[in-house]
C-alpha cells in the first residue's frame, strides 16, 4: 500500500501537516452567491485562522440543511446565484493561503457532468468537494474524475453507518472524512450530541486522515468539547444564521475567533 | 421540443418491470442517492420487503386487508357512451372506488405491514393531493400506528378537505413552507425528518420515487391494479389485451401498477402528465429525492416549480422505472393542459356518472384527444386507470366551472 500521507492531496496534506502541529481544525462555512460582496466573508474567515473553508453552491431543493442552511440557499438563488457565476468569483480572489472546499448537492454535478463540473472547480481555484447526497456505493462515477482533475471528495459519515462500510468511507474519502455529529440535519442544536463521540472513536479505528466533526457544532463550548473527539469542527448554520441577520465579515471573523480560540485551548484528548 | 416521447416500431412484448438490477437500477436510473444517515434504514426496508414479498403470510394478510378493508377487487367498468362517442372502447379501471378514494390505499396497506413487521410504530409521509396523506393516516388507525404528513401549504389551501379527513383519522399534518410549497417541498421536508427519526419510524414513501427500494417496492404494491386489470381484460375483452394501457403520471406509481400487469404484453403503455409537470416528457437527468431520473430544471441545474391543476402531479420529476420505460420506447409519455384536464372531468362526469379526481383526468383527457388519430386508431380498445375519485377536487372545480 502506497504511503497515506504521500498520496494525499493537497487539502489533505496542508490539514494534516496543520493537525500533526496539535492544532484544533476550523471549517467555516458560507453560501456562495449570500450577498454581493459574500466573498469578503472568505477573507475574514481565513483572517480568524479557519484552517479550510467550505463554500456552498445553493440547491433549490437541499434535503439534508436544516431551515437555516435553506433560507441562506433560497436567499442566494433568489440573488441570481448559480454555479458558474460563484466560481467566477472565487477565480477572482487572490491566494487566501487556505484550501476551498465546495459542497453542494449531486444535480448540480450531473448538470454538466462530473468531469466538466471537476474542471470547473479546478479552474476556480478550489481543493475539495463533500456532495451529502452522495453516498460511497454510488460515489464511483464522481471520485474517479475528481482525482484524475485534482480535486479531493470528502466522504461523510454518519452515526448509522455500519463499521465495514465507515471503514469503506474513510479508505476512499479523500482531504479529511466528515463526521455528521448526529442523525438530524444541519442546525445548531443547544448541545454536542452524544453520537458525535462514538462515530469518531470509530473513525478512528479505521483511518489517520483528518476527522472534522460537523452538523450543530455553533459555540465555542461545542468546539471545545468536539475537539476533544475529532480533528476539527465544520461551523456551517451557526455562520449563516448571523449572515442572514446582517451580520457582516467583521462580525463573522470576531465570531470565528472566539471559536479559534476555544479550538486552540488545550484540552484532555482521548486519542 | 415535443411534448410526447418517441415510440420504438414495433412496441416489443417483453420482460421488463420484473426486479431492478443491482444497486437499484432501472437501465441508467434509480439507485440510491440518499444521504449517508438514511443509507442504513434504506437497506433495512430493502431486506424487510424482500423477505416479506417472498413471504406467502405477509402476502396474505396483505390480500386479505385489500380485500376487506379497501374493497378489492375494484371493477373494470365499459365507458359505454363515452365510448360510442370517441370511437373506441374504452375500459375503466376503477381504483376511485377504493376505500378512501384513489390507488395510494395499496401502497399504504402493503408499507404499513412491513412498517410493523420491522417494528416501526409510526408512518411518515408526504402528501401532495393529500390522497396518499388519507390512504396512510387511514392505514395507521386501522393498525395501530402513528401517523406524520407533511403538505405544502399550497396544497393544503386546495385540498382543505383532505387535511380534514387525515386530522380526523388522528395524523398529525405538518404544513411545509418552503419552495413551491407543494409535493417537491413536502418530500424534501419528510426525508429531513426522517432523518432523525430511523429508530422507530418507516417513510412511506407515496409514489415510485425515492431511493431503493422505494420505487421497485411501491410498483410492487400497486401491481395489484395491473394483475387485476389484466385478469378483467382476459375475460371481458374479445381481443383478451387491450390495445391501449393508459395512466396518468405525476410520480408514476398508479401507472407503474398498471403498466406491470401489461408490459408483457404488445399494449402499447402510455403515460400522460401535466403540462407543467412533464418529467417524463420533457425532464433531464438528474439527482433529487433520493434517485436519478429525469428532472424538470432550469439552466443552472436548479429544479424546476411545477405547476398543475392537479396537486398529485405537481411533482417535477418521474419515477425511474417510468425514465427507464422511457428510454426503452416501451411506454410513451404525453401531456396535457390543465384546460383539457378539467374538460375531460366534466365529460365523464356527463357521459359515464362518474366524477374523476383531476389527476385521473388528466389520462382521459389524452384518450379524448388521441382517439381517432393516428396514436389512438378508431375501434383500438382502452385500458384506462382512473386513479381516483373528484370530490376533493369539488371546490377547484367549483371556481373553474
Amino acid at each position: 500500500m502506497t504511503n497515506p500521507v504521500l498520496a494525499a492531496g493537497a487539502v489533505e496534506r496542508h490539514l494534516r501537516a496543520r493537525r500533526d502541529t496539535g492544532r484544533g481544525l476550523l471549517m467555516p462555512y458560507v453560501t456562495g452567491g449570500i450577498t454581493p460582496g459574500w466573498t469578503d466573508y472568505l477573507r475574514a474567515f481565513a483572517a480568524a485562522g479557519a484552517d479550510v473553508i467550505e463554500v456552498g453552491l445553493p440547491f433549490s431543493d437541499p434535503t439534508l440543511d436544516g431551515v437555516t442552511i435553506q433560507q441562506a440557499s433560497d436567499t442566494a438563488l433568489a440573488r441570481g446565484a448559480s454555479t458558474r457565476r460563484i466560481l467566477a468569483d472565487l477565480s477572482g480572489l487572490p491566494d487566501l493561503g487556505v484550501p476551498l472546499v465546495v459542497s453542494t448537492y449531486y444535480n448540480l454535478v450531473l448538470h454538466d457532468g462530473p468531469e466538466a463540473f471537476c474542471a470547473a472547480l479546478r479552474r476556480a481555484g478550489v481543493g475539495g468537494l463533500i456532495v451529502p447526497d452522495l453516498p460511497v456505493h454510488e460515489a464511483g462515477e464522481l471520485t474517479d474524475v475528481a482525482a484524475a482533475a485534482g480535486i479531493e471528495v470528502a466522504l461523510l459519515a454518519s452515526p448509522a453507518t455500519p463499521q465495514p462500510r465507515l471503514a469503506e468511507i474513510a479508505c476512499r474519502s479523500r482531504g479529511f472524512v466528515y463526521a455528521v455529529s448526529l442523525m438530524g440535519t444541519t442546525g445548531e442544536r443547544a448541545d454536542l450530541a452524544a453520537s458525535a463521540a462514538e462515530l469518531t472513536e470509530r473513525l478512528r479505528h479505521v483511518t489517520d486522515r483528518p476527522v472534522l466533526l460537523g452538523f450543530g457544532i455553533s459555540t465555542p463550548a461545542q468546539a471545545r468539547e468536539a475537539r476533544r473527539h475529532a480533528d476539527g469542527v465544520v461551523v456551517g448554520a451557526a455562520v449563516m444564521r448571523r449572515v442572514l441577520d446582517g451580520a457582516g465579515p467583521d462580525d463573522l471573523r470576531a465570531f470565528l475567533v472566539t471559536l479559534r480560540q476555544a479550538l486552540d485551548q488545550e484540552c484532555d484528548r482521548p486519542r | 421540443m415535443p411534448d410526447v416521447s418517441p415510440w420504438r416500431e414495433p412496441v416489443p412484448p417483453d420482460g421488463t418491470m420484473g426486479e431492478p438490477r443491482a444497486r437499484g437500477r432501472f437501465g441508467e436510473y434509480g439507485g440510491r442517492y440518499a444521504p449517508e444517515s438514511l443509507v442504513e434504514a434504506c437497506r433495512e426496508v430493502d431486506e424487510a420487503f424482500r423477505e416479506a414479498w417472498a413471504d406467502p403470510g405477509f402476502r396474505g394478510a396483505l390480500a386479505r386487508l385489500l380485500a376487506v378493508h379497501a374493497g378489492r377487487p375494484t371493477p373494470l367498468t365499459p365507458a359505454r357512451r363515452l365510448s360510442e362517442a370517441l370511437g373506441v372502447q374504452l375500459y375503466l379501471k376503477r381504483e376511485d372506488l377504493t376505500h378512501t378514494g384513489s390507488h395510494k390505499i395499496n401502497n399504504v396497506l402493503g408499507q404499513a405491514l412491513l412498517a410493523i413487521r420491522m417494528g416501526r410504530r409510526r408512518l411518515i409521509a408526504e402528501t401532495g393531493a393529500g390522497q396518499h396523506g388519507v390512504a396512510t393516516a387511514t392505514a395507521a388507525a386501522l393498525l395501530g400506528l402513528e401517523a406524520t404528513v407533511f403538505m405544502g401549504e399550497r396544497d393544503i389551501e386546495r385540498q382543505a378537505l383532505n387535511v380534514f379527513r387525515m386530522r380526523m383519522l388522528g395524523a398529525e399534518v405538518v404544513p411545509v413552507s418552503t419552495g413551491s410549497r407543494t409535493l417537491k417541498d413536502a418530500t424534501s421536508e419528510a426525508m429531513r425528518h426522517w432523518v432523525g427519526a430511523t429508530g422507530d419510524s418507516h417513510y412511506c414513501v407515496g409514489s415510485v420515487v425515492g431511493p431503493d427500494p422505494y420505487p421497485w417496492m411501491v410498483r410492487e404494491f400497486q401491481r395489484v391494479i395491473g394483475d387485476e386489470a389484466r385478469a378483467q381484460c382476459a375475460a371481458e375483452l374479445r381481443t383478451g389485451v387491450p390495445d391501449h394501457v393508459v395512466a396518468c403520471v405525476g410520480g408514476g406509481s398508479n401507472a407503474a401498477g398498471t403498466f406491470a400487469g401489461f408490459a408483457d404484453t404488445p399494449a402499447r403503455l402510455v403515460g400522460v402528465e401535466a403540462e407543467g409537470g412533464a418529467g417524463a416528457a420533457r425532464g433531464r437527468l438528474g439527482v433529487l429525492h433520493g434517485c436519478r431520473s429525469l428532472f424538470l430544471q432550469d439552466d443552472d441545474g436548479q429544479i424546476a416549480q411545477p405547476h398543475s391543476i392537479a396537486a398529485g402531479l405537481d411533482y417535477p420529476g418521474v419515477g425511474p422505472e417510468h425514465a427507464h420505460l422511457r428510454d426503452l420506447g416501451r411506454a410513451r409519455y404525453v401531456t396535457v393542459t390543465d384546460d383539457e384536464a378539467v374538460g375531460a372531468a366534466v365529460r365523464l362526469a356527463r357521459t359515464e356518472g362518474i366524477v374523476p379526481a383531476l389527476e385521473s383526468a388528466h389520462a382521459l383527457a389524452w384518450v379524448i384527444s388521441a382517439a381517432g388519430g393516428g396514436d389512438l386508431p378508431a375501434g383500438s380498445t382502452v385500458l384506462m386507470t382512473l386513479s381516483g375519485r373528484g370530490d376533493k377536487d369539488v371546490s377547484t372545480l367549483k371556481e373553474l366551472l
